[in-house]
């Protein structure tokens, strides 16, 4: 639908994840390390999934409509537990990452937390996951036409970039939740992440009642935005300093030296 | 996960299946250069977008014009309104960004001709020193009908719409979307067509063919630009001549039998030609059938010499080229060798029963033309009528002849001054237009045969023709009465499919190149680039090789060498593997065929010269293009599009001003690297 189409959502389905990554991440080669390999991971997740799906669609009667759909209700909680062993995967990976770099670097403390790593590495996951949901449909929005013609929603390219956004903070709010759960060995917390994240995914077959989908994404997302800001040490009173730039010793404290 | 927006199909996940609706059968209108202009249409690069509107009446026709309010329009024409100053009127607009025919009978007005008034008349045998009276049309004007459509550039495609069922799928979607609810605009989203047909070749042969040869000599990939037009004569003789014997044959005089095997019309490859040139050829062929028999039995002393010319309607391209070839000692015969010339021109529609026979008053200044003319006339006069001495000749490949030489000879035509034909070289001149019709409740094979009233006229004409043909090459009139065409062969030749109104040829025989029976006459005018040939001329070959072939009893392999046999002579005949008819059980057995039928080219002289900017010869080349495609989608408003943008850039700057502002992150980032995000932040606002 013209290029303007395609800019808008493009900007916004990555527009946050991309300033978070300029700020936050890319001034520090090992945190874009740590990045990079979480997409990875998220990506291996993805090809074994759809591997799964592949061969049991080859398998079953394709003429079947309640098949096929049951087929692609399997495939995405699939999916979905994938995408988590994974992400429990790569923690275990990290950990031992962790160790091995404090015995290499020259300093006394680890160059890199794993709260920071948790952060790093659900980003990593979202960046990949919204690259896949909605690269395909970027493309085709820069043609003259929009969705329609068979009486579909005229919407759906600005409500595939908003589910894109959601989906990518999600994944690193997940990320920070679930790290955090599992240092502390609280596994209800692995459970609740695992339940979000299959909820999110199925609640988007509600789809092309779009307020059916977009909205109960977005309360799950306030919700576990709360809770990662909370697992990664904030509180009501640091929120309040913060927006309003008061806490001068934490200023002082962790203002990096050139 | 967003594979929940995919619909429950596994295989059609592709979101391009939601937005657009592909047309799959295209006719489109092309590029066609000359020495000096470009005719047809063009589309741009990346095809031209027009949100649909149906023009039916004249208030329509204001809408797209001047008040419409989402220009450019992409027009679905009714067939009424298809003529000239519709047409004109679109091509000055810039509101118009192509337009679609709707091609159907219902609405058709009584005639309908693109093709100029005088055809040919610049390569013509009637110029500034021969005839000067009588050139550009100033004694006869041949096709006053005609609008000349077919001859104007169009900056915008066009294409046709013969499929019924996708001209009722553009009308839904115009009647869901974009029709006018009492007389108020129509809400967004629309209805809109994207037409693809973007042309390579611009300005005329001679840029075009500059830049080709630029192309060759300098480029690792050279990209071929437009094409001649190019394909074959086919002729036949009743006696054999030697094909490798080129220039005057020893002891032949020749009467040549001509017609042409080409049509046109506004869209490509659409030139169902019936009464333009269908009744041509299968006269001729009728003909042949009719005469062959009789000159093995009793051969008179002059040959005669049938031919087929091809691309006539493009400034007589294959004629041209066969005088070029005598002319140039190229060919198995000379113009010495030729005594005179007949030449079928439109014969169909024969009203009255009566013919007419044209002739060249400057020719006939001559006293021995005159008397051998006169002559030829005597002979054909049996229910046709000689023409005054003041009138020119009709446009045809005898023009081409004479302008070589001043040979004795007729063009017969069921026209006395204009042509007949209210359709002439235009989608329309189909077989209705033959009135070939047949009685209610007959299955397909026996309206192959049923012998229609248009197929008993042609099988008269042929039968005069052949034994005209005869007499002018000596023969005996006692063997005049074993000459007649057979009104079933020619009524086989002539079957219609009712359904579609195409006329085919039909063979009684298949033929192993030829993958169907049945084939249209549709495309006849030309062909690309060297890979095929258009099914006619293959079909006038085959049909030909039936008529006045015979069959051997050689193999495969002998059929394809017969140079390695004695008995077989390569240069007087033509040797054709054939699959033979389908016998009870379906198998079929293979034959070889030997007959004196020959192809020779028919490209334009000038591209050999090189004279691309020829005047005397035909410079006709065809561009090329790269797809030509068609699709429907709906389009939003602008106002969609700028809340988009609007959307975006709020929430970016939300983003980057909490973050960028934010002191208490500046925990990840020093402050001193602000350029680089400012425009950063600014270049996100694009």
């Amino acid at each position: 639908m013209t290029v303007a189409v395609f800019f808008g959502c493009t900007f916004i389905a990555f527009g946050p994840a991309v300033a978070l990554f300029v700020f936050t991440i890319a001034r520090d080669p090992l945190r874009v390390i740590f990045l990079i390999a979480g997409a990875f991971f998220w990506l291996v997740s993805l090809l074994l999934s759809s591997l799964v799906w592949f061969i049991t669609v080859q398998i079953s009667n394709k003429n079947s409509a309640t098949q096929q759909t049951g087929l692609l209700i399997f495939g995405v909680v699939l999916s979905v537990l994938l995408q988590e062993a994974f992400r429990y995967g790569y923690y275990r990976l990290l950990k031992k990452a962790n160790e091995g770099l404090l015995a290499l670097s020259q300093e006394d403390t680890m160059p890199i937390s794993i709260r920071q790593l948790a952060y790093v590495s659900g980003l990593g996951f979202g960046f990949m996951s919204g690259a896949f949901s909605v690269v395909n449909i970027l493309s085709d929005s820069l043609g003259p036409g929009t969705v329609g013609i068979h009486g579909d929603s005229q919407h759906y390219f600005i409500s595939s970039a908003f589910m894109t956004l959601a989906i990518i903070l999600l994944h690193m709010f997940w990320g920070v939740v679930f790290f955090e759960s599992c240092e502390r060995q609280r596994w209800w917390g692995l459970g609740a992440v695992v339940i979000s994240h299959l909820v999110v995914s199925c609640v988007s077959f509600v789809n092309p009642h779009y307020q059916g989908s977009l909205i109960p994404t977005y309360i799950i997302l306030s919700v576990m935005a709360a809770w990662a800001y909370l697992c990664a040490g904030g509180s009501l009173r640091n929120l309040k300093l913060c927006l309003t730039c008061k806490d001068k010793d934490f200023l002082l404290a962790n203002h990096r030296p050139r | 996960m967003l594979k929940g927006l995919m619909f429950l199909c596994v295989l059609c996940s592709s979101v391009e299946q939601k937005i657009y609706v592909v047309l799959n059968e295209t006719v489109p209108c092309v590029r066609l250069l000359n020495a000096t202009h470009q005719i047809g249409c063009q589309s741009s690069i990346s095809g031209d977008t027009g949100v649909l509107h149906v023009l039916e009446t004249e208030s329509d026709l204001d809408w797209i014009l001047s008040s419409g309010p989402h220009p450019p329009y992409m027009v679905i024409m009714e067939t009424a309104f298809f003529n000239r100053s519709v047409m004109m009127r679109m091509k000055n607009s810039s509101r118009v960004a192509g337009v679609a025919v709707i091609i159907s009978k219902t609405g058709l007005a009584d005639n309908f001709s693109p093709h100029t008034t005088c055809p040919n008349q610049n390569t013509g045998v009637y110029s500034e020193s021969y005839g000067s009276d009588l050139a550009n049309c100033n004694g006869t004007v041949w096709n006053p009908l005609g609008n000349g459509l077919s001859y104007e550039d169009f900056s915008f495609p066009v294409f046709a719409l013969k499929d019924e069922n996708q001209t009722q799928v553009l009308r839904k979607c115009y009647e869901d979307h974009n029709q006018r609810v009492n007389g108020s605009a129509p809400q967004y989203p629309l209805c809109a067509m994207q037409l693809f047909s973007h042309m390579h070749a611009v300005t005329d042969t001679v840029t075009c063919m500059r830049r080709t040869d630029l192309q060759n000599r300098f480029s690792i990939n050279p990209e071929v630009l437009c094409d001649p037009l190019s394909d074959f004569n086919v002729w036949t003789s009743t006696r054999p001549l030697n094909n490798s014997a080129k220039g005057h044959a020893a002891d032949e005089s020749v009467v040549i039998a001509a017609t042409r095997l080409d049509g046109r019309s506004f869209f490509w490859e659409q030139a169902p030609a019936a009464e333009g040139t269908v009744s041509g050829i299968v006269t001729l062929l009728a003909t042949i059938q009719a005469l062959y028999p009789v000159t093995q039995e009793a051969p008179p002393p002059r040959n005669i010499f049938f031919s087929f010319f091809q691309g006539e309607a493009f400034d007589y391209i294959g004629s041209s080229k066969m005088v070029y070839d005598m002319e140039k000692n190229d060919f198995v015969i000379d113009m010495n060798n030729v005594h005179s010339m007949l030449e079928i021109g439109q014969v169909g529609l024969r009203s009255g029963r009566s013919l007419w026979m044209h002739s060249d008053p400057v020719s006939r200044q001559n006293k021995s033309v005159d008397t051998e003319v006169s002559e030829e006339e005597g002979k054909l006069s049996l229910f046709s009528h000689a023409l005054s001495r003041s009138q020119p000749l009709p446009p045809s490949s005898f023009q081409r002849f004479l302008r070589a030489r001043r040979i004795p000879g007729l063009v017969l035509a069921d026209h006395n001054t204009s042509f007949t034909n209210r359709y002439y070289e235009s989608m329309y001149d189909d077989a209705e237009n033959l009135n070939v019709t047949y009685p209610p409740g007959l299955t397909p094979d026996e309206q192959l045969v049923y012998e229609t009233d248009a197929a008993k006229s042609l099988a008269e004409v042929a039968t005069l023709v052949a034994r005209s043909l005869y007499l002018q090459a000596g023969g005996e009139e006692k063997n005049l009465n074993n000459i007649t065409a057979d009104p079933k062969i020619v009524s086989h030749m002539t079957s219609t499919n009712t359904h579609t109104h195409t006329l085919t040829l039909t063979l009684s025989l298949s033929l192993s190149l030829s993958p169907s029976l049945s084939l249209s006459l549709s495309h006849t005018h030309r062909h690309m680039t060297s890979s095929h040939t258009p099914p006619v001329t293959r079909f006038v070959q085959y049909i030909l090789a039936n008529l006045t072939g015979t069959v051997t009893n050689l193999t495969e392999s002998q059929c394809q060498n017969p140079s390695e046999l004695s008995t077989e002579n390569k240069d007087l005949f033509s040797y054709f593997w054939v699959s033979g008819p389908a016998s009870v059980n379906g198998t079929r057995e293979p034959f070889c065929v030997r007959a004196s039928v020959r192809l020779s080219k028919a490209v334009s002289p000038a591209f050999e010269l090189l004279e691309y900017g020829s005047r005397n010869y035909s410079t006709w080349t065809e561009s090329r293009w790269k797809s030509i495609r068609a699709r429907i989608f709906l389009v939003a408003s602008r106002e969609l599009e700028v809340m988009h943008i609007l959307i975006k850039n709020l929430i970016v700057s939300m983003i980057f001003i909490l973050i960028y502002n934010n002191a208490c992150l500046s925990y990840f980032t020093p402050k001193r690297q602000n350029k680089l995000y400012t425009a950063f932040f600014f270049f996100l606002h694009i």
